[in-house]
């Protein structure tokens, strides 16, 4: 394409609306090295709200929460989600569509109502809200992602490999552990990426399902949010931004480029 | 090796257990009264779903429309030409591109908003400069107030508009538009004849996750909105958290829900006629 007028003017404007996009994050990162604890005056730069984060037990309580529901959730949903995930890949079944619909309608529904509908169940079974029930939550709406990601890396991958193993008389424990495991890998790998960053930031839906004795970071977030502004909560979310980004980057790139060729 | 069939059991037993019974039992309790202690009675009736037919309730919800008609509106002015710039960067900067639209994409909607806050608030980023360059003299009001609310929904939602249509360019025949100005079509009546409606399906996908997402949204007005820019998602909030009025509540997420599933459904309907109509324009071509 040509370098017209019109062509400049669009990347200007494309420059402008990631500006948009990336400014108030930065400027959010900026103020947590801002001495002032009141003010949007530059009084001097500083690490002190990282510091004090650091020596905060109830935010410390937090990580550790919030790491073990990430964790937990993600292997449980991993796990689930590539099971399904290479059964969709190789067998028909008589009730696809709506197989598929139960499948991909948690990600369709508004996510408030996902978060009370579980709450209303822990409730009615007289399930006490914790972590227990965080866990349960993030895995639901963990899966179909996971299911999603794992399925276009099996969707992209050649079938002549298994054959051949299979051809070798190898068993289809053989054939799935040294040959399919491998070349699924990377979507596994981004899947369950992906998954532990879901868990990581959700809000909503922990929101609903927290009891006394679980708050998650992004809840924590919240209260502190609603208390007033402070620039520990400037330094808390630069760094779950950051953690963000590097895991965005690394399922990205594990990710198979689908969209690139058609 | 049927056996191997039965791997899908676990997600699917998962899944009934924790999102189609849940959901279940919220179309029951939406059907139920509160006691006066906040408890739920269930005594098959439909008055929760007639109370929000109360002039109230009405107003809320036809300002959550509004506020998710305007922010998909901006969402598109914006994500469009983006999108467009990132699918016409060359191969090597395409994926950097993309990863630049993903990373807010993930970042959760507190800590966005929160972002807004302190740029906004009184004694904010923006009040701060404008004092200081003697502009204004008293701090503006920038936060809590509906236009904040919808400055907000935009730039939450804005990466979910940009990533379907980048989709639907980067698949668009390059060769029709070719065709379209050596047949000395004009750039603007290429746009609009050719560019437009084969893109279509991803602004159509766009719309469907924007305007969703900004129906049952509370996180935003919750931080950047004051008492009165309330919308559907907070009414809800508000029914399970302080006002306890669970099966109120109930009935109005199930009419968010069922909102949300028809609008899916007239999308893939119109994908389906898209698809004949994206066909027929590669044939005349």
């Amino acid at each position: 394409m040509q370098r017209t007028w019109r062509s400049r003017v669009l990347i200007a404007y494309s420059v402008a609306i990631l500006a948009f996009l990336y400014l108030p994050l930065m400027i959010l990162a900026l103020y947590s090295f801002n001495e002032s604890r009141l003010n949007a005056v530059w009084t001097g730069f500083t690490f002190d709200w990282y510091l004090s984060l650091f020596k905060n037990r109830r935010v410390l309580e937090a990580l550790t929460n919030s790491l073990i529901i990430a964790v937990a959730s993600t292997i449980v949903s991993t796990i689930l989600g590539t099971m399904a995930a290479l059964a969709l890949n190789r067998y028909q079944y008589k009730f696809k569509p709506a197989i598929n619909s139960l499948l991909y309608l948690p990600i369709l529904i508004p996510e408030i109502v996902m978060g009370l509908s579980l709450l209303v169940l822990f409730s009615q079974a007289q399930f006490p809200l914790g972590k227990p029930t965080l866990i349960l939550a993030h895995i639901t709406f963990c899966l179909s992602f996971v299911i999603i990601t794992v399925s276009a890396r099996l969707e992209g991958m050649r079938q002549d490999l298994e054959q051949a193993a299979e051809d070798l008389y190898a068993t289809p424990w053989q054939t799935f552990r040294y040959v399919t495991l491998p070349l699924a890998m990377p979507g596994i790998v981004a899947g369950a990426l992906i998954a532990f960053t879901l868990s990581i930031d959700d809000f909503i839906i922990s929101f609903f399902v927290a009891g006394p004795n679980s708050t998650t970071l992004p809840l924590y977030i919240y209260a502190m949010v609603k208390r007033g502004i402070s620039p520990e909560i400037n330094a808390l979310s630069t760094l779950m931004i950051f953690a963000t980004i590097i895991l965005v980057i690394v399922a990205q790139i594990l990710q198979p480029q689908h969209t690139r060729k058609h | 090796m049927k056996k191997g069939k039965l791997l899908i059991l676990p997600a699917i037993f998962w899944l009934c257990l924790f999102f189609v019974i849940p959901m279940l039992i919220v179309v029951a309790v939406s059907f139920a009264t509160r006691s006066p202690y906040g408890q739920i009675i269930f005594d098959w009736n439909i008055g929760n779903y007639l109370r929000f037919t109360e002039s109230l309730y009405v107003s809320i919800f036809i300002d959550t429309l509004f506020v998710a008609v305007v922010t998909t509106f901006f969402t598109i002015i914006m994500g469009y030409p983006l999108a467009w710039t990132i699918a016409k960067l060359p191969q090597k900067w395409q994926q950097p591109g993309l990863i630049l639209v993903m990373i807010p994409f993930w970042i959760n909607f507190l800590i966005r908003s929160y972002a807004w806050v302190i740029i906004l608030r009184t004694q904010g980023v923006v009040n701060t400069l404008l004092l200081n360059f003697g502009i204004i003299d008293q701090p503006l009001q920038l936060l809590y107030n509906d236009v904040a609310v919808m400055l907000g929904m935009i730039y939450a939602l804005l990466p979910f508009m940009v990533l379907p249509i980048y989709v639907s360019i980067e698949q668009l025949d390059t060769r029709l538009l070719e065709a379209a100005s050596d047949l000395g079509a004009s750039p603007l009546a290429t746009f609009r004849k050719i560019t437009l409606p084969l893109t279509m399906p991803g602004i159509a996908a766009g719309t469907i996750l924007v305007f969703i997402s900004s129906l049952g949204m509370f996180v935003v007005p919750d931080v950047m909105g004051g008492a009165k820019s309330a919308l559907v998602g907070n009414l809800i909030q508000n029914q399970f958290l302080s006002a306890r009025d669970w099966p109120f509540g109930a009935a109005l997420s199930i009419i968010l829900a069922l909102l949300s599933l028809l609008l899916i459904v007239l999308y893939y309907k119109a994908l389906q006629s898209q698809k004949g109509g994206a066909e027929n324009a590669e044939n005349v071509a």
